[in-house]
């Protein structure tokens, strides 16, 4: 076994990890909540990564860009509520689907037809873009380390905001029950749509953070939302820990796999076989995992208490 | 459906009225998802193609119709369909991938017409699956790889990794590059495909692997994703790479834009280069850099020659587009001014032609481009002529 | 008839007017327009089957595509074999074998899979069925034998006795007449003991328990049921296309024909076919005068979200507000 890679592929796994739970701290903020299926939470995602690169551009630096494309996602968030969300609540699951299905063709193509079908590459300061040498043989990108140290601070202040904040008490109560909710006199709508810009800047920031190393691409929202919708699954709708502990989960279980699922099969079939079969499994397998943890606890891994 | 009544019927007069006086061409590309990028610039080369023509083949006019085949198989194939069966077409050209030419191929040899592969070049086609209305303006998906592999070995590597994505075309780049590659293979990782963008773990394994050098195979989008985090993970001296339809002009303008040098100097091989010496090349890439301001990519020059090669079969006949055999005749003879020189088909319809390492750099303007470094092969052929049971 | 409702008038039509004008189209010469009904009726047949759990049983399966592949699969992987060799057993052209297979392979899946799905409910009900469907998908898309996400070209279709497939009228007309036994068997279903017991479990499962009923047994039974017409659609659809992939699984696909069923309005007999109809019209007509037509289609979609209530059935019905 080699040490050292074992090491980078963790550390690797756990910054997807942590990408995977920016977004769907969003997504289980918003479900848990608002009882609302965003399938166009992926959209957002990709916005904030367009935004962010444009003003990568514009602003001549990466950080700078992210601050200000923040707070811009936040109000595409806002828009997005205040537009379609919130004439959406009051139905059911199922046109929430077909509804955000429809907002996340327009998003993707109006990004399109703004951004060109090309995407964008995004320039990192000549600080961020070079390596740290932990130890012998283990060189990480500094990007990627702050790729974890932002999503560890993200995690941990999301956790105070949910456990030790006004706001926080509103929205657990809000998980489990939301006429309580409303009965205490809080203005719901106001609550709501505070919750959803959140969750958009959170799904921005995570685009944001992809855009260096992926760029800025259409359609990379369709492609982390089902994975999103994984993590919020097996964690449990809308429990925050429930979705950090599945996001890393997931971002470990993924990495592994691809780094040594091959080497795994070489043991009990041909090299030949084991290169075909080693992919196929490694994409199967966060599938896999939901399916079991599902199959043992239907309400996922910290269900809400109340339904 | 009154109304898709009522157009069908237009339709149908239109067709009759217009019939004889005209030569009318699918070209079924990629206009959405972000791929899109590669087929806008195949469409902008074919338009060019026109343009140069006048609009005309001979006395036909041109009607060319583009088919978005969203990058998958079966949407390719349904506008395939539809181009055969509604617009009723005489040709169908394009095709940037492996997969979704393997869907439609059928349908339009089986209507009996041409078929002309402006990108893709999946080992099947060449081999067993070979058809005799059936001709590629590119070359076979083993080919540029075994170039690389032959790069390679020149250049004394010992050992590589691949990385690679898990579809057609990805499979015939590996398989390529295995064939004349004489050193070890340290590892191969297949990812999946066009989701996974990020190659973190990859690169990580490759490192660890201690190989020499590292091939890998990502068009569109991924190459510069893939580019990007080769960069980042800073492995340019210890672990060198070799690419093939990875780095490529569309790609380079947004690499410079991000002012990311780490790219110039890196090598790749191709049947095709800007800077190639003959008057259509020339011609082409002048007029393509002055309408469009960027030059052009090795899917907009294979595009290109896809439109004059069937304007030589148009004009050989005379413009009787009855006459197959003629037709058939005067592409196989490959006859007309291609952008990367002369080349010969052939008994499978695929060309025999030269490969070149290309290398990026920058031209007297200061725009990032490539240049040819040196010819690995003079006249190669693919390896599946052999199974093809045309003479 | 003057007792019809307007639903069974539109019904009446609906069905009238597929089984008119594509005949008719194909003998004036456009067999283009054949290709489309063909297409719209067979998935028409897997939306009816989707309709079943999803409408009448509140089971929102967002996997359904699988049924499909593995009834398309069905038919190309025995058609392979028989003619590139390989795989005797299975090796076949003959038809009510390979459909066999489809129904017999669709059943177990859905058995398999329904068991274990249907110990969770609501949202998490929706991914599981997500789940197993990508693993079909990405199992297919390993095996490269049949050539993997390229897909598998079918060379020969299914061979009957007194039908060719190979006949676009004959393969339409096989793919009506199973639309509209495939709706009459639904019908019947939900107005059966079993279909009120379903439906009654969808509305409310704990009275129906203490009625005394097995709910779970019902809905695994229906699940079936679904999955198998479903997988027989699949079966039709190999047979249309000629092509098969693994992309046929995608959960994009799943999704695809639960918006069919949503847009025409679940839990209606005619819902699911309207859903199909203008899902598959509104893309080929949309897609025609622009590369941006998604952006047009998704309006509608919100549109029909927020102003109608029971998706195009509703519209129909007047339930707009």
């Amino acid at each position: 076994m080699d040490y050292t890679l074992l090491f980078v592929q963790v550390l690797n796994g756990l910054q997807l990890g942590l990408l995977l739970f920016l977004v769907a701290s969003g997504l289980t903020l918003v479900f848990g909540i608002l009882d609302f299926v965003n399938l166009a939470h992926g959209s957002i995602y990709m916005i904030g990564a367009f935004i962010c690169a444009s003003l990568t551009f514009v602003l001549g630096n990466f950080l700078w860009a992210v601050l200000v494309a923040l707070p811009l996602t936040g109000l595409v968030g806002y828009a997005v509520e205040l537009l379609v969300a919130r004439r959406l609540y009051d139905k059911d699951h199922l046109d929430h689907v077909l509804g955000t299905f429809g907002l996340l063709l327009v998003l993707d193509t109006l990004a399109h037809m703004i951004w060109g079908p090309a995407g964008i590459t995004v320039p990192l300061p000549a600080w961020l873009d070079g390596q740290i040498e932990l130890f012998e043989g283990a060189n990480i990108p500094v990007f990627r380390l702050l790729i974890i140290g932002t999503g560890l601070a993200v995690a941990a202040g999301l956790f105070w905001l949910v456990n030790y904040t006004r706001l926080g008490m509103l929205i657990r109560a809000g998980a489990s029950n939301r006429t309580m909710v409303s009965a205490l006199g809080i203005d719901i709508q106001t609550l709501f749509a505070l919750v959803f810009a959140l969750g958009a800047m959170l799904a921005g920031l995570a685009g944001m953070l992809i855009s260096p190393i992926t760029g800025a691409t259409i359609g990379m929202g369709g492609q982390i939302i089902i994975t999103a919708f994984v993590v919020i699954i097996i964690g449990g709708i809308g429990s925050m820990k429930g979705a950090f502990i599945a996001a890393v989960l997931i971002g470990l279980i993924d990495t592994l796999g691809r780094s040594f699922l091959d080497s795994l099969f070489e043991l009990v079939m041909s090299e030949n076989a084991a290169e075909t079969a080693a992919p196929a499994v490694s994409a199967m397998m966060i599938y896999i995992l939901m399916a079991i943890i599902l199959a043992v606890k239907p309400q996922g891994l910290f269900p809400p208490k109340v339904r | 459906m009154k109304k898709l009544l009522g157009a069908a019927l237009a339709a149908t007069m239109l067709t009759s009225l217009a019939q004889a006086a005209e030569v009318k061409i699918g070209f079924v590309t990629t206009l959405t998802t972000g791929a899109a990028v590669i087929g806008k610039d195949q469409e902008k080369a074919v338009n060019l193609a026109i343009e140069h023509m006048g609009g005309k083949m001979g006395d036909l006019d041109i009607n060319l119709i583009f088919a978005d085949d969203g990058f998958k198989p079966e949407t390719g194939k349904q506008v395939t369909d539809k181009l055969v069966k509604q617009d009723n077409v005489d040709i169908v050209a394009g095709y940037i991938w492996s997969h979704v030419l393997l869907a439609s191929r059928k349908s339009v040899l089986d209507a009996g017409k041409f078929l002309i592969t402006a990108n893709a070049g999946p080992g099947p086609v060449a081999g067993k699956l070979c058809h005799e209305n059936f001709f590629s303006s590119s070359w076979q998906n083993d080919e540029t790889p075994m170039a690389m592999g032959e790069v390679l070995n020149q250049k004394g590597v010992k050992s590589i990794y691949i990385i690679a994505p898990n579809y057609a075309a990805g499979k015939g780049m590996v398989a390529g590059v295995k064939r004349t590659f004489k050193g070890e293979i340290m590892g191969t990782d297949m990812t999946t495909w066009p989701t996974q963008l990020d190659f973190s773990a990859e690169l990580a394994k490759a490192k660890a692997s201690g190989a020499e050098g590292l091939f890998v195979f990502y068009p569109g989008k991924a190459g510069g994703a893939f580019m990007k985090q080769y960069q980042q993970a800073g492995l340019k001296d210890s672990l060198p790479l070799y690419t093939t339809f990875t780095v490529d002009a569309l790609s380079l303008p947004k690499f410079q834009a991000a002012d990311f040098t780490d790219v110039l100097g890196s090598q790749f091989t191709q049947q095709w280069d800007p800077t190639i010496d003959n008057a259509q090349n020339k011609r082409f890439v002048a007029d393509f850099r002055a309408k469009h301001g960027s030059y052009p990519s090795f899917y907009a020059a294979q595009a290109y020659d896809s439109i004059f090669l069937i304007k030589s079969a148009v004009e050989a006949v005379g413009g009787d587009l009855t006459n197959m055999d003629g037709m058939r005749a005067a592409m196989k003879s490959a006859s007309y001014p291609s952008v990367r020189g002369e080349y010969t088909y052939g008994n499978n319809h695929m060309p025999i032609q030269a490969y070149y390492l290309r290398e990026v750099v920058k031209d007297s303007d200061g725009n990032w481009t490539t240049k040819i470094v040196q010819t690995v092969y003079d006249a190669h052929q693919d390896i599946y002529a052999k199974d093809c049971a045309l003479k | 008839m003057k007792n019809m409702t307007k639903t069974s008038w539109a019904t009446l039509i609906c069905m009238v007017v597929l089984a008119v004008f594509p005949p008719y189209f194909l003998l004036h010469g456009q067999a283009f327009y054949m290709d489309l009904a063909t297409r719209l009726v067979i998935l028409g047949i897997a939306a009816v089957s989707l309709n079943l759990i999803l409408g009448y049983g509140g089971m929102v399966s967002f996997g359904h595509a699988a049924f499909i592949g593995l009834g398309a699969y069905a038919v190309g992987i025995p058609s392979h074999h028989a003619t590139w060799g390989g795989f005797d057993l299975i090796a076949s052209y003959n038809g009510l074998f390979q459909l066999a297979l489809a129904i017999v392979i669709a059943a177990v899946f859905a058995l398999i899979t329904g068991a274990i799905s249907l110990r969770t409910k609501g949202v998490y009900f929706i991914m599981i069925t997500m789940a197993f469907s990508q693993m079909a998908f990405f199992l297919f898309q390993s095996l490269d034998v049949y050539n993997g996400d390229d897909g598998l070209t079918i060379d020969v279709r299914s061979e009957f006795p007194f039908i060719n497939l190979d006949s676009p009228m004959q393969l339409y007309g096989l793919s009506y007449g199973s639309l509209v036994a495939a709706m009459l068997l639904v019908k019947t279903i939900v107005n059966s003991r079993f279909g009120m017991v379903l439906q009654g479990a969808k509305d409310n499962n704990e009275r129906m328990v203490t009625l005394g009923y097995n709910t779970y047994f019902y809905r695994l039974t229906a699940y079936v049921i679904s999955g198998t017409m479903c997988g027989y659609a699949g079966f039709l659809l190999g047979n249309f296309t000629t092509f098969i992939s693994p992309d046929m699984m995608h959960w994009t696909r799943s999704g695809e024909l639960m918006f069919m069923v949503i847009l025409g309005g679940a839990s209606t007999a005619l819902g699911p076919i309207l859903g199909s109809s203008v899902f598959i019209l509104m893309e080929e007509i949309l897609s025609s005068f622009t590369i941006f037509w998604h952006l047009p289609f998704g309006l509608m979609l919100i549109g029909l979200v927020l102003f109608v209530r029971g998706g195009l059935m509703g519209l129909l019905k007047g339930k707009g507000k």
